[in-house]
């Protein structure tokens, strides 16, 4: 560890931390705004179910690097390349989850709201998405964490926040930056989980005292 | 709007062209050549990880003990950027196909110890104790009925993390290796997108077919009355 380059780099490091972290909490809200209708659908339609997760899946497998690069020629070298890509990544597990979640809401509980003369709308948000809550976050904490490890990929395309300090240390054969860049994103990983947790925390305090 | 016709239809020109040259189908660096490369760097690293995971998750759930850790290790190991860790272990270990396996290997290794876990937990303890009450050792409780039982989400992960190692394996090329990603990083460092295109068809292809592939071994070897 050189520790004088990174003080002299202080603002590269600071940039390409905030550039993650930007594109992290982007493509997660963009692919959060996709799945969540796709799945209120796929809920109400079960046969929509099946083609979308394939469709999904399909984008999950195609590589991160492969993909960013087949976007340059549409969006060229700019954020946009490497927020599609990443919202693409995301919807499988988030929208899969979302799914999950709003199955597993119990059939007398969606009775008791019915009977209540809850409509629709209110139904949902009131009773069925708290109640799903706990499935939905456990997605966004896999589909964050998922994030965080691939945009460093991105900064092949010069938009990569901490890779871009990956990249650094490999043209320099120099191992200080690439630690530095390390160490931030599994930090980021970690500090967002843990933020996510204690959001599902306080907004299910009907959940504690349950064992 | 009519730009962007035009480039798509000048990339899948060239896709085809490329895919209808004979030679590129024959000699060293032929697209046989980087298949067999990129299927070997997965296999490898697959069966490795498997190798250390397996044993872990299954002793875990099989115990009961250490299931916070069992867990944690999939969160963590996912927080892990498998291209940081391929250019730092390159950097320590020289050019060669060790950083990528090492890697590809830590990529591997956090679904199967999750799922394992998971899937041996998930065994109804009435069975287990059916098992007990029938003068079953350990072992023979281990082999006879709670992997058979587990099986299908063991399969799951070990098909999870196969899936990601195929399409991070083009990484590799990166560090200077072979396999698919050739074509994505020599795409990119010419600005022939074609050649690009080649190498996600073909890396989304594979992992296609390993998906399709696991799910028939999950058939396979889950045991006829769990079905």
């Amino acid at each position: 560890m050189n520790w004088e380059w990174v003080a002299s780099n202080s603002h590269q490091i600071t940039a390409a931390l905030l550039q993650h972290v930007q594109l992290v909490g982007l493509s997660l809200l963009f692919g959060f705004l996709i799945a969540f209708p796709l799945a209120l659908m796929a809920v109400r339609w079960p046969r929509l179910y099946g083609p979308s997760l394939a469709v999904t899946g399909v984008m999950f497998t195609i590589p991160s690097l492969a993909l960013f690069i087949l976007l340059m020629p549409f969006t060229g070298l700019s954020m946009a390349t490497s927020l599609i890509g990443l919202t693409l990544y995301t919807l499988l597990i988030l929208f899969r989850n979302i799914v999950q979640g709003l199955r597993g809401v119990s059939p007398s509980v969606r009775e008791a709201a019915r009977a209540l003369g809850y409509t629709p709308a209110r139904r949902l948000f009131a009773v069925e998405l708290p109640i799903a809550l706990p499935v939905i976050v456990a997605g966004i904490r896999i589909a964050a964490v998922t994030i965080i490890g691939m945009v460093t990929v991105t900064a092949l395309i010069g938009q990569g926040g901490l890779g871009q300090l990956f990249i650094t240390g490999f043209t320099l054969s120099f191992a200080t930056p690439l630690i530095i860049g390390f160490v931030l994103s599994v930090a980021l990983a970690v500090a967002v989980d843990l933020a996510l947790v204690g959001i599902l925390y306080c907004l299910t305090p009907w959940q504690r005292g349950v064992r | 709007m009519n730009n962007d016709v035009m480039t798509l239809m000048t990339l899948m020109t060239g896709v085809i062209d490329f895919f209808s040259q004979p030679m590129n189908w024959q000699g060293p660096g032929s697209i046989p050549d980087h298949i067999l490369e990129h299927v070997t760097y997965v296999l490898i690293s697959t069966l490795i990880g498997a190798a250390i995971a397996l044993p872990i998750g299954i002793g875990l759930g099989h115990s009961g003990r250490g299931g916070l850790l069992a867990i944690n290790i999939s969160n963590i190991g996912r927080a892990i950027p498998a291209f940081g860790v391929i250019i730092l272990v390159f950097l320590l270990a020289g050019y060669g196909v060790i950083p990528v396996i090492v890697a590809l290997v830590a990529l591997a290794i956090p679904p199967m110890v999750t799922n394992s876990f998971v899937g041996m937990r998930e065994v109804d303890p009435a069975v287990r104790q059916a098992a007990m009450a029938l003068g079953m050792t350990g072992w023979q409780r281990l082999w006879q009925v709670e992997l058979p039982i587990a099986m299908p989400l063991i399969m799951a992960g070990v098909r999870t993390s196969a899936v990601q190692v195929m399409s991070t394996a083009t990484l590799a090329a990166y560090v200077g290796l072979g396999g698919l990603g050739r074509y994505l990083i020599d795409g990119l460092a010419v600005r022939d997108l074609s050649q690009v295109l080649v190498g996600a068809i073909l890396v989304a292809v594979l992992a296609v077919m390993t998906e399709l592939l696991f799910a028939g071994l999950q058939k396979l070897i889950t045991a006829k009355g769990l079905q």
